[in-house]
Order: structure tokens, then C-alpha cells, then sequence
């Protein structure tokens, strides 16, 4: 009796939390299934179900050469933060990933802030410092004000590889009479990389998609993807955002497919 | 971090490595800052005279107040329905196979690494008067009338919840995986049922991992400005509108420089109260 009892009160239990789980992992999933969905209408709306399917605004896409534009423009800002990122960021995750120095825990905070103070108020912030100084805002200051942002990612993830590298290693071949160059050249470089990689990847990631800092560093010339995106759909809503959105949902599924092979990516974010 | 003291000389770098990058943050993260704080303790644009007066400004005007509380609650009603909705997944995480865990985990990962402008486009495709739900609801005859979802509060807390559901996941499923399975068992067969050994075990060794994906979830939900905006529309304004505005339509420097400050102050607060519950959790906890 009291065994029947209990089954049925843990089933009950495991059956809350699968539905629940379930519902959840559905609504993460469901926007970009519906904006792929949406994004190959026959139509003039944004009606779901669509009327009928064609390809009609990804080939509208193909002649939207504002969005073309907007799109280099972040494309190139991204790869510059993203290189500026790891060349400053993993030097300094060498330096304060195995020191238990105060100055080393302080450094990683002051690192790691950029991730959880409003970054509207640090991008109005570096427009007046930019401005005070005289610097016009352009490519520049862009990927200036992305890297700050985009660091955090690069030095997390490389300290985080190193956390887990073995000392005996790199003892072992000191001990055999290898430099310290060179052991960093053909052990902790090999061994580190896929977190690189992966700090490198997520950093190239929020570059693209940047909007607070953009919002303030940029100016017509300058216009950057994610921003313009958001200023055609407050004016109206065009399905060629769609497409466009179709492009974006399918690309960064393929990246991440590609990095999950190349680095282990879901493993590094839930260690 | 597995800091070996002994072996230091062979496995770490010195500080050096660090001057570059801590000389870019000082010259392009502090000194802005800085800047900002010096603006925003200014009467007049041009930063000529000192003074209080844009934080007497926003602190006496009724509607700058409410925007921030509007912000703060938005927040807290986000963190919330993300914790109802993510720690089932953790939970469900736990209990599968090695296949479906990385299915799982690249269903929580994808949005987070898909453009904010998209995921939030994605919300207006189905909150919008011929939106699915209004699709749906009127082709079951439950409705007349297209209900209105889009520019509601309603529709900015679902929105920013699946936007930034992974932030509160990922830690959790980190917390749930630290947690001895043993300690399920035992409960269990000490007598205790399900529900009891949830709420009294489970939950409460998980609380860091709460904890953390509380203070991300929260910190990220009161700063997104697109999908605030694209999904409040004009008639809800929150703290990154109100300084976005001021900044950039009215030009007014100082008093945006004053709402950045209490911004940050409020977010700071909030990471230090989720701070210190967590270091109080894990003496409890006991990890």
C-alpha cells in the first residue's frame, strides 16, 4: 500500500518537471523555427501559417544593399575586436589564471565587469571619452568599445582551459630540459586551444550581435547590422528581415555545429 | 582554480602578460566610467558647475522613478519565470542519456548565441495581431477579436524569458551535476517522497547555481534594450530607453551620465545582494 503510494507520488513528481522541461525547451526552440518558417512566405505578411511558400524575399535579400552594407561593416568590426580580444586576453589569462596573487583576482574582476555592467551606459560612456579626446566616432572606436565587451568571453574561457591543465606536465618538461618557450609552444598552446578557440568564437559572436555599444560608437557611415535591423523593423515590418533572420538562425547553426566538433563547446559552458 | 604554489615558477606566466590588456581597460573601460561619474555630478551640459542636481532631478520626478521600478520589476518578473522554466530542464538534464543531454544543451545554447534582433523579430511573428497565438486561438473560436499581446507586459516578460533562459540554465545544469546522486537515494529511502526530497534536498544544495543564474538572468533582462523596445513598443519606456533618449534625442549629457550612474548603482546592488545570498548558500549547502 504504501509502496503503490509512493510510486505514484514520485511519478507524479517526474511527470511535473518532463512537462515543465518539455513546454520549456519547446519555447526556446519554437521563435526561430517560426521565423524560418515565416522567412519563406509567398506573401506580403508576417501571417503564420504563411499562404504559400517561395523564395521571393531571400531573393529580395540579395538586392538589399543597405543590409549588405551594415552587414560588412560588423562582419569586419567583429573580426578585428575578436583578434584584438584574444591577443590582449589571453596574454593576460597566462598571467592571472594560476596566481593566487590579491592583484591577479583583482585584474580577473575588473575583467570579467564588462559582463554585468550595462553596457548602454559604458557605450554612452566611451562616446563622451572619444569625443573629449577628438576622435570622430568610425571602424575605430567601434571595435575599441566591442573589445572591451568582447574580452570577458576570450579571458574566461582560456583561464578556465588552464585551470584544468596538469602541472606535472609542464614540470616534466622543464624537467627534461625544454624551455619555457618552447614547452609553452608544444604543450600548453596544444592543450589550451580549443578554449581559445571557443572564448574566440563566443567573443566574434556578441561582436556581431552588438547593439548598446554600436548604438553610440557608430554614425551613417558606420551602420552596423544588428542596429539596422532594429531601426527597419520599428519603422515597419518587412519580411525581408525575415529572410534575412532565416540567414542568420541557419548560419549560426552551422558555426555552432562546426565549433561543438572543433571545441567541445556545450562541455566548456556547463563546467 | 588548481593553484600549485609549489610548481608556480613553471606554470605561470608573471604579471606582465597582464599590463596590456589591464592598460586597454584602464584607458578604455575605468577612464570613461570615470568620466561618466564626473558628468553626471555636473548642473549643465557644458560641465561647468558642480553639483547634485541631476540626481535630485531623477530622484524627485515622479516618472524617472517609475521608469526605474517598471525596470526593476520587468527584471525580477523575467528572473523569475526563467528559474520556473529552467531548472526543470537541469533537472530533466540530469536524468538522460549522453545523446540527448547534448541535444538538450544545444537547444539552451543555440539562442544565446543567435542575434538578440532575430530571437526578439521571432516574438513579434507570434504575439502580432495575425501572429500564431491569435491564429490559433481564433481559428478554435475562442476569440473575435485578435487579442492584444505585442506592447503588453505581458509579452516583453515571455520574450525576454526565452531570450535569456540559457543564461539561467547553464549554471543550473552545472549546479545539478555537482550535486551527490547518493544523497537523492538516501532521502528517498530514509522515507522521505519525491516532492519532499526536492524541495528539501535538491533545491537547496542547488542554490549557487540559483543563485548564479539568477544574477545573470536579472542583469541581462533589465539592460536588453532591443527587445524591451521592439516588443514594448512606445507606450513602455525602461531604464536603456530613458538614458538612450536622453542621450542621443535631447543631447542632454549629464542627466543621461546621472541615469547611467543610478543604473549601474541599481544593478550593482542587485549583483551584491545575489552575492551574498550565495556565499550564505554554500555554507549551508555545504559543498
Amino acid at each position: 500500500m504504501a509502496g503503490r503510494k509512493r510510486t505514484l507520488e514520485s511519478f507524479s513528481f517526474e511527470l511535473v518537471m518532463t512537462v515543465i522541461a518539455v513546454i520549456a525547451l519547446v519555447i526556446i526552440i519554437a521563435p526561430s523555427l517560426v521565423v524560418l518558417i515565416v522567412s519563406f512566405t509567398s506573401g506580403f505578411s508576417l501571417r503564420f501559417p504563411p499562404p504559400g511558400y517561395s523564395l521571393r524575399w531571400y531573393a529580395e535579400l540579395w538586392n538589399a544593399w543597405q543590409l549588405h552594407f551594415a552587414a560588412k561593416n560588423s562582419l569586419i568590426v567583429a573580426l578585428w575586436a575578436t583578434g584584438l580580444s584574444v591577443v590582449l586576453g589571453v596574454a593576460a589569462a597566462l598571467a592571472i589564471a594560476r596566481s593566487p596573487t590579491l592583484s591577479a583576482r583583482l585584474l580577473d574582476s575588473l575583467f570579467m565587469s564588462p559582463l554585468v555592467l550595462p553596457a548602454l551606459a559604458f557605450g554612452l560612456a566611451a562616446l563622451m571619452l572619444f569625443s573629449l579626446v577628438g576622435l570622430p566616432v568610425s571602424p575605430l572606436t567601434l571595435v575599441i568599445g566591442h573589445t572591451v565587451v568582447c574580452v570577458p568571453y576570450v579571458v574566461r574561457n582560456t583561464v578556465a582551459a588552464l585551470a584544468q591543465l596538469e602541472p606535472t606536465l609542464l614540470e616534466s618538461s622543464a624537467v627534461l630540459g625544454a624551455s619555457r618557450l618552447y614547452t609553452f609552444r608544444r604543450i600548453v598552446l596544444p592543450l589550451i586551444r580549443p578554449g581559445i578557440i571557443a572564448g574566440a568564437f563566443i567573443a566574434f559572436m556578441s561582436s556581431f550581435d552588438n547593439v548598446p555599444v554600436s548604438l553610440f560608437l557608430r554614425d551613417a557611415a558606420t551602420d552596423m547590422l544588428p542596429i539596422r535591423m532594429w531601426q527597419d523593423l520599428e519603422g515597419k515590418l518587412d519580411v525581408t528581415i525575415a529572410a534575412l533572420s532565416g540567414v542568420l538562425i541557419i548560419a549560426t547553426v552551422a558555426l555552432v555545429a562546426v565549433m561543438e566538433r572543433v571545441t567541445g563547446l556545450s562541455r566548456r559552458l556547463t563546467n | 582554480m588548481g593553484a600549485a604554489p609549489a610548481s608556480r615558477d613553471v606554470t605561470s606566466y608573471g604579471m606582465g602578460l597582464a599590463v596590456p590588456l589591464a592598460l586597454f581597460f584602464l584607458v578604455f573601460f575605468v577612464a570613461p566610467l570615470l568620466q561618466l561619474l564626473w558628468l553626471s555630478l555636473h548642473n549643465d551640459t557644458a560641465g561647468l558647475h558642480w553639483g547634485l542636481g541631476q540626481y535630485l532631478h531623477f530622484l524627485t520626478d515622479p516618472f524617472s522613478l517609475s521608469v526605474l521600478g517598471s525596470t526593476l520589476l520587468l527584471g525580477a518578473e523575467v528572473t523569475a519565470v526563467c528559474l520556473v522554466l529552467g531548472f526543470p530542464i537541469a533537472w530533466l538534464y540530469q536524468r538522460v542519456g549522453p545523446k540527448l543531454q547534448t541535444v538538450i544543451i544545444l537547444i539552451v545554447l543555440l539562442p544565446l548565441l543567435t542575434s538578440v534582433v532575430v530571437r526578439t523579430f521571432a516574438w513579434i511573428v507570434i504575439l502580432g495581431r495575425q501572429g500564431i497565438i491569435n491564429a490559433t486561438l481564433q481559428s478554435l473560436g475562442m476569440i473575435d477579436t485578435p487579442l492584444k499581446l505585442l506592447y503588453t507586459q505581458f509579452g516583453v516578460v515571455i520574450a525576454l524569458a526565452q531570450v535569456q533562459m540559457p543564461l539561467m540554465t547553464l549554471p543550473l545544469i552545472t549546479a545539478l551535476g555537482r550535486i551527490d546522486p547518493n544523497l537523492d537515494d538516501a532521502s528517498c529511502s530514509l522515507g522521505a517522497g519525491s516532492w519532499r526530497t526536492f524541495f528539501r534536498v535538491v533545491l537547496p544544495l542547488s542554490l549557487p547555481g540559483i543563485i548564479a543564474g539568477c544574477t545573470l538572468t536579472y542583469a541581462a533582462a533589465i539592460t536588453a534594450f532591443i527587445t524591451q523596445s521592439l516588443i514594448g513598443g512606445g507606450q513602455m519606456l525602461f531604464m536603456p530607453m530613458y538614458l538612450y533618449q536622453q542621450a542621443s534625442t535631447l543631447q542632454n549629457w549629464p542627466f543621461a551620465s546621472a541615469i547611467s550612474i543610478i543604473f549601474l548603482l541599481a544593478v550593482l546592488a542587485v549583483v551584491s545582494v545575489f552575492t551574498t545570498l550565495g556565499r550564505l548558500s554554500r555554507g549551508y549547502g555545504g559543498a
